[in-house]
């Protein structure tokens, strides 16, 4: 059973969702749903997304990424449908339960940060663990930690106003971590940041994520960002779920025209882990150390930062993931990956690929 | 003059209902609750008379020197904390002391009776289109209705006196913290109300950790138009026996006395204008302040 299972749900906006969803569930279309003043955000979506893995709901604006992440914790319900969150049915959750759910399961960064203005950096980093009653002293050691991990420190007793944008999401970032639950919603939490900076809290996210292992639901509109840090994608529609995959299968079998078009243009070096090029490591080699930096590469990588300890190498490079070799990249699996869309086949899909969140 | 007209009429008589209906109403409010009523006078006067009594009875000196710390411990400027002295120093020599200590209490217990009403209201008007709906169009009626409409009720179930002069200018004075509070805590970021949900506030923790405090700067406001507005009352306050700087205005007037009707003014200016100062310099202590002073929180230190 998956971490979070997400079962025929579909959300109308308006006046009169439950009128609207009867009337289109006996034929009407969408359009006439707009008339009556109603929009179908989401519909008959069906997902699972499974412990520890970095899991993208991407699409175009409008789409319906942001509704459906927030029917993970409730802040939106859905019109029908089901959000089973390890096993517990979060609609039929009473008031009590679902702020325990929130305190306890499930944190969220957000796109326009959603910092208490009033509050200083530790304050804001410390919210969950205050509302769920943790005491000071202790909230401030456990946020000063968390602070101190995504490079903020010193910068614990500013007001987020005297921030910079890529630091404020730094304090979203630290405030979701620090309160210690196992999933993460994320919400576009890096469009509203310069590219750079936007790369750096990627690298970040990603190593970050190595170490802890938690469950990361992540909604972005970039097919790059998508493809960079997902283990597995869900592409969204005008509210419908079209595809779900690895970054691999979503390049390599796009499920509809737009998302063929989209794939075309992707810098794959720059947009594929390394990891998408995992082949098993060869049983009669010595593991090497993967301590050394120089014989192994971070399976979170993208193919471009390695491509150069690729070039020219016979013997195959370690991947580790962690402290662990999960397995090997070559130049000839690397090229599979790179190659143009419309000249790769489902065949070539190198081994292990599908198997990135595992 | 309307008894001219022949055929059938073209206004209905229904002044002689409306009249009649309130009239009846207000002598069976009277008749039928006169102990609840006497049980808010009592109450109020309860928080009233020992604020009048201390600020009557304290040496001029004391009240100086509480209120030059105050006006320093709110605002931290040596020019704001001397003309604070010096205007009070002023009321005195206008003759005015007496009079400004009881306006005093009675505009400090009237905010306060403002605060205790207002504030709710203003919470439950942002978080409710419905309430917000009943409850805006009644502040309208409150801020334009003339204040003499409601001082004759408030004389007939108070008596007249502190008490009606109290409500009276609750009446007139509260709309303004009722309406800036619920800008303010309708104007947070949904975004940020939304983290507050998400990392499991409760509806009374997103408004005591979140709403309230980002609301603060907009309440403060409120206070301060509020605190001017019932300050504006004082002379008519005098009008149903409340004592105080009014009825010095009002005694002007009556005996035909203009130098007496500015004394009096002036001493109400002086009053409006320290306090006005006090709350903004409250204000701006109450906002956060990081470990860096930068330029952008308080651009004229
Ligand atoms: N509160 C709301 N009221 C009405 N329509 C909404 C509301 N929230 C979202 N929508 C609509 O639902 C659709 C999906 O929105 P959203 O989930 O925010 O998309 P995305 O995050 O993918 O941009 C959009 O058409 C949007 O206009
Ligand atoms: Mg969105």
């Amino acid at each position: 059973m998956a971490l979070i299972e997400i079962r025929g749900v579909t959300t109308i906006f308006g006046p009169a969702p439950p009128t609207a969803l009867r009337k289109l569930r006996s034929g009407l279309d969408k359009s006439a749903l707009l008339g009556s003043g109603h929009t179908l955000a989401l519909r008959d979506v069906d997902l699972d997304i499974e412990a520890g893995e970095i899991f993208v709901l991407m699409g175009p604006s409008g789409s319906g990424k942001s509704t459906l992440l927030r029917h993970i914790n409730r802040l939106i319900e859905p019109t029908a449908g089901r959000v089973h969150v390890d096993g517990q049915d979060v609609m039929a959750l009473r008031t009590r339960e679902l702020v325990a759910l929130r305190r306890r399961r499930m944190a969220m960064v957000f796109q326009g940060f959603g910092l208490l203005d009033h509050r200083r950096v530790v304050d804001n980093v410390a919210l969950g663990l205050e509302l769920r009653g943790v005491g000071q002293r202790e909230r401030r050691t456990r946020a000063m930690q968390w602070i101190e991990r995504v490079g903020l420190s010193g910068y614990e007793e500013r007001l987020p106003a005297q921030l910079s944008g890529g630091m404020r999401q730094r304090v979203g970032l630290a405030r979701a971590l620090a309160s210690e639950t196992d999933i993460i919603l994320m919400d576009e939490p890096f469009s509203a940041l310069d590219p750079p900076i936007r790369a750096q809290l990627q690298r970040e996210l990603l190593a970050l994520q190595a170490e802890q292992g938690r469950t990361v639901v992540f909604v972005t509109h970039d097919l790059d960002e998508a493809l960079r840090i997902g283990s597995r994608l869900a592409i969204l529609r005008d509210g419908a779920v079209v595809q779900v995959g690895t970054p691999w299968e979503v390049l390599t079998q796009p499920a509809d025209a737009p998302s063929a078009d989209f794939a075309r243009h992707v810098n794959r070096a720059r947009a594929l882990a390394i990891g998408s090029a995992l082949a098993p490591w060869p049983a009669d080699l010595p593991m090497p150390d993967p301590a050394n930096a120089t014989d192994t590469v971070d399976a979170d990588a993208s193919i471009e930062q390695v491509l150069h300890q690729l070039v020219g190498r016979t013997d195959p490079l370690a991947v580790r993931r962690g402290n662990v070799i999960v397995g090997q990249v070559s130049m000839s699996s690397v090229r599979a990956l790179l190659a143009p869309p419309d000249r790769v086949s489902p065949r070539q899909v190198p081994e292990g690929s599908e198997n990135r969140s595992a | 003059m309307g008894d001219e007209v022949t055929g059938p009429a073209l206004f209905p008589d229904w002044q002689t209902p409306l009249r009649e209906a309130t009239n009846a109403a207000i002598d069976t409010l009277v008749m039928g609750f006169g102990d609840e009523f006497e049980a808010v006078s009592q109450a109020l006067l309860a928080v009233l008379l020992p604020l009048e009594q201390a600020l009557r009875n304290a040496s001029p000196w004391l009240v100086l020197a509480i209120a030059s710390t105050l006006a320093f411990a709110a605002s931290r400027r040596w020019q704001f904390t001397l003309a604070t002295a010096a205007g009070l120093w002023v009321i005195g020599a206008l003759g005015q002391w007496d009079p400004a200590m009881q306006t005093l209490a009675l505009i400090l217990v009237a905010v306060l009776v403002c605060l205790v009403v207002g504030l709710p209201l203003g919470v439950w008007s942002a978080r409710s289109r419905w309430v917000q709906r009943v409850v805006s169009p009644t502040l309208d009626l409150m801020q334009t209705i003339p204040s003499f409409v409601y001082l004759i009720p408030a004389a007939m179930l108070f008596g007249l006196g502190k008490v009606p002069a109290i409500l009276a200018t609750v009446i007139y004075a509260a709309p303004p913290l009722v309406r800036l509070t619920a800008l303010g805590v309708s104007q947070v970021n949904a975004e940020v109300m939304e983290a507050a949900r998400a990392f499991g506030a409760t509806r009374w923790q997103t408004l005591l950790k979140v709403q309230l405090p980002l609301a603060l700067p907009s309440i403060m406001q409120g206070i301060n138009q509020t605190t001017m507005m019932a300050l504006a009352m004082v002379v008519i306050a005098s009008m149903i026996g409340a004592r105080g700087v009014g009825e010095t205005v009002l005694v002007g007037l009556q005996r035909n006395d203009p130098g007496m009707g500015l004394v009096g003014g002036l001493a109400i200016v002086i009053l409006a204008i320290l306090l006005d100062r006090l709350l903004q310099a409250c204000g701006v202590r109450l906002q956060p302040r990081g470990s860096v002073r930068s330029s952008w929180i308080a651009p004229w230190r």
